[in-house]
């Protein structure tokens, strides 16, 4: 929410005309969100832009090589635009950007967009099983606190995300490895699926449980079942840490209201008052901070993705890090801050729809 | 500041009386009241003196590191390695190259520590400079010091560290260099919302009045009001800096080998996961012990200094 929800300078010069025209008036808050919207991407690109140009590596020695003769490299100086100004070059650069393309990737020589649309399933994949399982777990975490507020329930479920808050993520999922694959066996190792289950089903979503469904493949689906498990659990238990914390307190807050005392008043079961009523009013805010939370699965799912060989956006990243291969690294940087930006517009833009107050 | 002259002459024989006068006698001595109730207030939280503990601990051991150390802890010794806990004098066993871990680990404080103080000195002076200048002057300065700010908000802050040191190269100071320049803009707009709240007081218009700069007012009167509540989200990032330093090591970005790192330890550990455990368990306990240590310190700092945001 915080780049977000400030007004743009765009929409501000044009809000005197509002009085009018009542329609105006009511797209007034999205004009001034798409405004902020745009600045904030275009500084995202500025900062990529001034990534790529702080590189120590010389782009013109990348493409010449090195025993290109002085003709070769001015040419190809004027060939990728770096006689112009740096302003019109960074003009050329959102023009590329915005018609899709992000450039060629050494790795894979395939352009970066198309390869992010090939990983981004399996990232997606990840973090809505991770986000399940952080809602599932951290309201009613949550909930319990705040009814027991200050007794041990709630000092339980502070030390738990207390605990979350403190540990690296990968190193949380290299010990889930060494338990739960390597002394107990109950899941399966790294990767989306075991070696002679791929390619099995269609790729028709490219996420492989949906997949499996549409095709039938019951085998399919439980063993990729048994592969997102534990990096799921890993990140989820860094949802439910924040989800439950902020549960906590916005139940605190309604259970002070004069509401819950009338209900109790009325004789309603406590587990009415708790569960339905309270909750209820909470849902509308934890909205918000559910989809937050996925937000800040992207981060997570950098380091995760990488411990369990998961072939999603975040360990193309990681593997084009380490490859220098700058092109994948900043596409991969613009389309991880287009969609966290992109969630918390949308998590804002939630808020107002379904809470009538924040109109 | 002057009024140090008197205080040391009460202080003798009676200092719990001193420290908690109902009427100061000096500027000094108020401040030493509300220190002394705020400790009070922060020793009662048992979680917050543990977090302390903790801390302390880590200072310690990165002052008598020579003390502490059992073996050289870069020096390798391949007839001995991936040895257990406890074998051959390793109290931690070896790692790959059959280094002793517990050293490894103990010589890892300082460079965490190098990294978090080093973090915490730049990144909180920046965003304090540009959240005052921003409150202060109000108008475009504002607008175009928070559209900045805004911008480095809107990123997960582990990527775009990524990408700047993918760019300046791995290294333990691109690093640190990276994580100060994704961790300023939380305490810019800290600053600035505690500068708004002030700009606009009578003593500031008597400063202005009396003929004082915008940089003194700013400096002399603004900051040091801003500083309380940066130093708690300091402390409160702190285990947050740790954990992206631990995590651009363990990608090796940051500290390169064989400085003994945690978050590098981790990754050589990886690749002997499943039969010599302990390689990539050890230096990770070091970093929860630590991150939750700070995460209770600055949580206590909070309740303690802070009784707006306590048990909410």
């Amino acid at each position: 929410m915080n780049g977000i929800a400030r007004p743009g300078s765009g929409a501000a010069n044009e809000g005197g005309r509002g009085r009018a025209l009542p329609l105006w008036k009511k797209a007034k808050p999205t004009v001034k969100l798409l405004a902020s919207l745009a600045a904030t991407f275009l500084g995202l690109l500025l900062v990529t832009f001034f990534i790529g140009r702080v590189i120590p590596i010389d782009p013109v020695l990348a493409v010449v090589g090195e025993r290109a003769s002085p003709e070769v490299y001015e040419a190809a100086v004027r060939q990728l635009g770096l006689d112009k100004p740096l302003i019109v070059q960074f003009a050329l650069y959102i023009k590329s950007v915005l018609q899709g393309d992000l450039g060629t990737s050494l790795l894979t020589a395939n352009p970066v967009l198309e390869d992010i649309k090939r990983v981004v399933p399996a990232t997606l994949e990840l973090s809505t099983v991770a986000t399940v399982i952080g809602v599932v777990l951290g309201i009613p975490m949550g909930v319990v606190a705040a009814v027991h507020a200050g007794r041990w329930p709630d000092h339980i479920v502070r030390l738990i995300g207390l605990f979350g808050y403190s540990m690296p993520v990968f190193w949380l999922g290299l010990m889930g490895l060494l338990v739960f694959y390597g002394k107990l066996d109950w899941v399966a190792g790294p990767g989306r699926l075991d070696i002679f289950y791929e390619d099995i089903v269609d790729p028709v979503t490219g996420v492989i449980l949906i997949d499996a469904l549409i095709a039938g493949d019951t085998e399919v689906f439980f063993n990729a079942l048994s592969h997102i498990i534990l990096p799921a659990s890993v990140l989820g238990y860094y949802s439910m840490a924040y989800i439950s914390r902020m549960t906590r307190s916005f139940m605190l807050e309604q259970l002070s209201q004069e509401y819950v005392t009338t209900a109790r008043v009325k004789g309603l079961s406590e587990g009415r008052v708790i569960w339905r009523h309270a909750l209820g009013n909470v849902m509308v805010p934890l909205i918000t901070v559910v989809a937050l939370s996925y937000a800040n699965l992207l981060e997570g799912s950098v380091l995760t993705e990488t411990v369990f060989a998961w072939p999603g956006l975040g360990f193309y990243i990681t593997n084009a890090l380490m490859s220098a291969d700058m092109a994948a690294v900043l596409g991969g940087t613009i389309v991880v801050g287009a969609v966290f930006v992109g969630l918390n517009l949308f998590s804002d833009f939630l808020y107002r729809i379904v809470d009538p107050r924040a109109k | 500041m002057s009024a140090l002259n008197n205080s040391s002459g009460t202080a003798k024989g009676g200092l719990r009386v001193w420290l908690t006068a109902d009427e100061p006698s000096s500027r000094f001595h108020a401040r030493m009241v509300q220190a002394y109730l705020s400790w009070l207030n922060f020793a009662s939280n048992p979680l917050a003196l543990f977090g302390f503990g903790i801390i302390v601990m880590l200072f310690l051991l990165a002052i008598f590191e020579p003390l502490l150390l059992t073996h050289d802890p870069l020096a390798q010794d391949l007839s001995a390695r991936l040895l257990s806990p406890g074998q051959q004098g390793h109290w931690l066993g070896t790692d790959g190259l059959g280094r002793d871990i517990y050293s490894r680990v103990v010589a890892g404080a300082s460079t965490t520590l190098f990294i978090v103080s080093l973090v915490a000195l730049t990144a909180p002076v920046a965003g304090l400079v540009i959240g005052t200048i921003a409150g202060y002057f109000g108008g475009w300065v504002d607008v175009v010091l928070m559209r900045i700010t805004d911008v480095f908000l809107a990123f997960p802050k582990l990527i775009l560290a990524l990408a700047f040191v993918a760019a300046l190269g791995p290294g333990i100071e691109n690093a640190i260099l990276a994580i100060a320049i994704t961790s300023w803009p939380p305490y810019a707009r800290i600053a600035r919302a505690e500068t708004l709240t002030v700009r606009n007081s009578d003593f500031i218009f008597a400063c202005r009045l009396q003929g004082a700069s915008s940089a003194r007012i700013v400096i002399g009167h603004v900051v040091p009001l801003c500083l309380s509540s940066v130093i708690i989200r300091v402390t409160l990032d702190m285990a947050g800096i740790i954990l992206t330093a631990a995590g651009l090591g363990f990608l090796g970005l940051g500290a390169q080998p064989p400085m003994p790192e945690w978050g590098a330890m981790i990754s050589e550990g990886r690749k002997y996961l499943l039969d010599q455990w302990w390689v990539a368990t050890v230096p990770g306990l070091a970093i929860f012990i630590v991150s939750l240590g700070f995460n209770l310190l600055g949580d206590g700092l909070r309740d303690a200094l802070d009784p707006r945001s306590g048990q909410s």
